[in-house]
C-alpha cells in the first residue's frame, strides 16, 4: 500500500492482502541496502495468521520515495510517523540489521507506540570497517560483493527463498543493485555512527526477542548476545546454520521464533 | 577485513544449491523420485500453497533434485533463479508465454534453430502472438522493428548454424529503451564461454540436453531470470505487476522486487503448462555440469584443431567459425567469447548435396544424428534436417547452404576426429 508519510511517498507490503487494523499490527523494518522483499516468506504468513502486516521500504529504497535517512534515530522516527499515517497506534516491530537498531531506538524512545520488538541480525556497536565503509562511498559494486559474501553461510540453501529453485545469493546481490545509487553508503554510516545503543537498550520495557545466526559474519552471534543482555528480560533465538541474512538462509526458522513470539502478545 | 570472493566458477559447477543431505549424509544430490511431499500439518499445507512459506508441494512445481539444478544454473549464469523443464523448446516456450499473450509482438533474429523459429514463426502465431524476425547483424532492423506491444528481443548467443555472434551488449541497450527485456537461447555457449547476463542480457535459456548435460542421454530445458529487468518500471507487462487473479490477485513483483519473473513462470507456467523435468533427468544433467568447465575447455580445443585441419582440406569450400578472420563476427566474438565459440560449426564442401550425402556417410567416428553438444562428435546436413521447414529463401537468410553441413566437435582425440574427417573428405570428392 502507498502511504504518505513526511511529506512523502512511501511503500509498504502489507503480505498480500489488504491490511486489517483491527488487528494486532506488525511492522517489518529492513536492513541497509534492502527493501520489502526480505521479509517476503515471514510477512506473508503473519499477514495470514491473524496479524496485520506493514513491510516498509525505507526512504529511498525500493518504492519509497528518498531522501534516505541518515541517522538510526531519524529512521524510527519516520517509522511512527508511517504508523500515524496507516492509523496504527501501536505496533509489533520486526528489525533485521540496520533495521533491528530502528526497532531497538523506536522501542526505547516511543513506549506507547511499540508493544513488543523482534531484532534480527543485531549488534551494538554495529561498526562498519573502514574497509567497507570506504567501499559504500566510493566502489558500491565492491561494496555489495562483500556484503553479500558476509551475509551468507552457505552456497545451498533449503527452503530457499522465495522457494526452491531461487538462488540466495544472487536475489540479494540484484536488490542491493536495484537500489538508488548513494543509499548504501548513508545506511551503513548511520549503523556505524549510532551511539546510543546501550543507552535504549536498558530503557526498553516491552518484550524483547533477538534471532541470532550463529555464522553471521557480519554482525557476531556473540555481540547480539551482549546486547540481548542489556535489554531487560529479553529471550535470544539462535539459528545454527546461518549467516545475517536469516530470513533467506532459514526463513522457516525465523517465521518460527516471530511466530511463538508474536502470538504471546495476542 | 580482508576482501572476499565468490566461490569460483569451477567449483559452483560442483557445489552451487546442494549440500550434503542432512538426513543420510549423501553427498551426491539425492533423485527424489516422489510426485508429492508431506505437510506437517494442515497449516503448514496451507502456507505452502500460498507462498506464505516455501517448500515442495507436488514435483510438477518443484522437487528438491531440480532445485539443486536450477539454483546451481542461477549461480553458474549470475542470475537469481532457474526454472528446470521438459526441454530447452519448453525452456523457450515458458520464458516467451510468461512474457507474452495474445496481441503481443516479439523481435526475433533470424538465425535461428529451426525448432525454435518454427515456434514463432508459425505456432505462436496461432495464440496471437507474432514475430517479426530481422538481420541478428542489422541493429537498425532491431530497432525498427519493435512496435508498442513488443513483448521482448529474441536472439541465440550463437546463431545455429551459421554461428552469427549475438551483439547482447548493443541489443540490450536497444531492448532497454524500449523498457524491454533481451530475451536469450545461450545453449551453444554455456555459462562457461559466456555469462550472458554480464553483458546485458535480462532473461536466458539452455536446451540443457546439449552441452550441460554432455552425455546425450536425457532431454532437458532450463530457463534462468538474471534479476535485472525492472517490470514496474518498464509499465509493460501488468501480467508481473498487476494483481493476478489466478492466484488470489498477487502481485509478483510487489512478493520479489527482483524475481518476479520468475515467481509467476513457476506458478502459472509450470502449473498450468505442466512442462516440468523428471528428477532424474535433472540428476543426469547435474552430473554433466559437474564438469562443465573441463568439458568445455577441451570441447573447444579440438574444435580450434578441427577447424584448422578443414581451412587447409582442399574439399573444403567455406567454414561457419567466428575464431577465423573471415568470418562476419570475428572481431565481436573477440569480444564477447574470449575463452572460445563453441564446439558446433558449419562449413560448405564442394560439390553440393551429392558430396555432402557421401561425406556424412563416409564418416564413422562422427555420428548422423539430430544433436549437439555431446561427448561425441556428431554431424548433421541442416538443410535436410534440423532447418527442413525452412524455405529456400529462409535457409539463406540463416546462412545455410545445400552443401552445409554442421559438426558438433566432442571429446575423442582430436587426432581421430581428423583422419575421420580426411577419409570422408576425399570420399566425398570421388563422386
Amino acid at each position: 500500500m502507498d502511504l504518505t508519510v513526511q511529506g512523502r511517498k512511501a511503500y509498504a507490503y502489507t503480505g498480500g492482502k489488504a491490511i486489517d487494523l483491527r488487528l494486532p499490527c506488525v511492522v517489518f523494518v529492513h536492513g541497509a541496502e534492502h527493501d520489502h522483499s526480505v521479509w517476503v516468506l515471514q510477512s506473508r504468513y503473519l499477514a495470514h495468521h491473524g496479524h496485520g502486516v506493514l513491510a516498509v521500504d525505507l526512504p529511498a529504497h525500493g518504492r519509497s520515495e528518498g531522501p534516505p535517512l541518515a541517522s538510526v534515530e531519524a529512521i524510527a522516527d519516520w517509522i511512527v510517523a508511517l504508523l500515524d499515517a496507516a492509523g496504527v497506534k501501536q505496533a509489533a516491530l520486526v528489525g533485521h540489521s540496520m533495521g533491528s537498531l530502528v526497532a531497538l531506538d523506536c522501542a526505547a524512545r516511543h513506549p506507547a507506540r511499540v508493544n513488543r520488538i523482534a531484532l534480527i541480525g543485531a549488534a551494538f556497536p554495529m561498526r562498519v570497517s573502514d574497509e567497507l565503509l570506504s567501499a559504500t562511498r566510493d566502489d558500491e559494486p565492491l561494496a555489495q560483493d562483500m556484503v553479500n559474501i558476509w551475509s551468507h553461510s552457505a552456497y545451498a540453501h533449503y527452503p530457499s527463498n522465495p522457494g526452491p529453485g531461487f538462488w540466495v545469493l544472487g536475489e540479494n546481490l540484484r536488490l542491493m543493485q536495484r537500489q538508488k545509487p548513494g543509499v548504501m553508503h548513508v545506511d551503513f554510516r548511520a549503523c556505524n555512527d549510532y551511539a546510543a545503543g546501550a543507552e535504549r537498550a536498558a530503557q526498553v520495557a516491552c518484550p524483547a526477542l533477538f534471532i541470532l545466526g550463529r555464522r553471521d559474519a557480519m554482525t557476531p552471534a556473540r555481540s547480539g548476545r551482549e546486547l540481548a543482555k542489556a535489554v531487560k528480560g529479553a529471550r535470544v533465538v539462535e539459528i545454527g546454520a546461518s549467516g545475517h541474512n536469516s530470513m533467506a538462509e532459514k526463513p522457516d526458522d525465523v517465521l518460527d521464533a516471530l511466530t511463538a513470539f508474536l502470538r504471546e502478545g495476542t | 577485513m580482508s576482501q572476499p570472493s565468490y566461490l569460483r566458477f569451477d567449483t559452483l559447477s560442483l557445489h552451487a544449491g546442494q549440500a550434503p543431505d542432512p538426513h543420510t549424509g549423501a553427498r551426491a544430490t539425492p533423485i527424489y523420485q516422489t510426485t508429492s511431499f508431506v505437510f506437517r500439518d494442515a497449516d503448514h499445507a496451507a502456507a505452502l500453497f500460498n507462498m506464505e512459506r516455501a517448500g515442495h508441494v507436488y514435483s510438477r512445481i518443484s522437487n528438491p533434485t531440480n532445485a539443486v539444478l536450477e539454483e546451481r544454473m542461477a549461480a553458474l549464469e549470475g542470475g537469481v533463479a532457474g526454472l528446470a523443464v521438459a526441454s530447452g523448446q519448453a525452456a523457450m516456450h515458458l520464458g516467451l508465454a510468461t512474457l507474452a499473450g495474445a496481441g503481443s509482438h516479439i523481435v526475433s533474429s533470424r538465425a535461428l534453430y529451426g525448432g525454435s523459429h518454427n515456434l514463432l514463426a508459425y505456432t505462436l502465431p496461432r495464440f496471437g502472438v507474432e514475430t517479426t524476425f530481422v538481420n541478428p547483424r542489422d541493429l537498425d532492423a532491431w530497432r525498427k522493428a519493435i512496435r508498442p506491444n513488443t513483448k521482448c528481443l529474441f536472439g541465440e548467443t550463437l546463431g545455429n548454424p551459421g554461428l552469427d555472434v549475438l551483439n547482447i551488449p548493443a541489443l540490450a541497450e536497444i531492448a532497454h529503451e524500449h523498457r524491454i527485456p533481451l530475451f536469450v537461447d545461450a545453449t551453444f555457449t554455456t555459462p562457461y564461454l559466456m555469462r550472458p547476463f554480464d553483458l546485458g542480457a535480462d532473461l536466458l535459456f539452455h536446451s540443457a540436453t546439449k552441452f550441460l548435460g554432455g552425455h546425450g542421454v536425457a532431454i532437458g530445458g532450463i530457463l534462468v531470470d538474471g534479476g535485472t529487468f525492472d517490470w514496474e518500471a518498464s509499465g509493460k507487462f501488468p501480467e508481473l505487476t498487476e494483481p493476478y487473479a489466478g492466484f488470489h490477485g498477487m502481485d509478483f513483483q510487489e512478493e520479489s522486487t527482483v524475481a518476479a519473473f520468475s515467481l509467476r513462470a513457476r506458478r502459472e507456467g509450470l502449473r498450468d503448462f505442466g512442462a516440468c523435468m523428471s528428477p532424474p533427468t535433472a540428476f543426469q544433467i547435474l552430473q554433466g555440469i559437474e564438469t562443465l568447465p573441463l568439458r568445455m575447455e577441451r570441447h573447444v580445443a579440438n574444435t580450434r584443431t578441427v577447424v584448422e585441419f578443414l581451412r587447409s582440406n582442399p574439399a573444403v569450400e567455406s567454414i561457419g567459425y567466428p575464431e577465423l578472420p573471415e568470418h562476419p563476427d570475428h572481431a565481436l566474438a573477440k569480444q564477447l567469447l574470449p575463452r572460445g565459440c563453441g564446439a558446433v560449426f558449419s562449413f560448405s564442401i564442394k560439390g553440393g548435396r551429392p558430396a555432402g550425402r557421401r561425406f556424412i556417410e563416409t564418416l564413422s567416428v562422427f555420428s548422423h544424428l539430430a544433436n549437439v553438444g555431446d561427448a561425441k562428435s556428431l554431424v548433421i546436413h541442416p538443410a535436410t534436417t534440423t532447418h527442413f521447414r525452412m524455405d529456400d529463401a529462409a535457409l539463406a537468410a540463416a546462412g545455410i547452404g545445400p552443401g552445409t553441413i554442421r559438426l558438433s566437435i566432442g571429446l575423442e582425440d582430436p587426432q581421430d576426429l581428423i583422419d575421420d574427417l580426411t577419409r570422408a573428405l576425399r570420399a566425398s570428392q570421388k563422386g
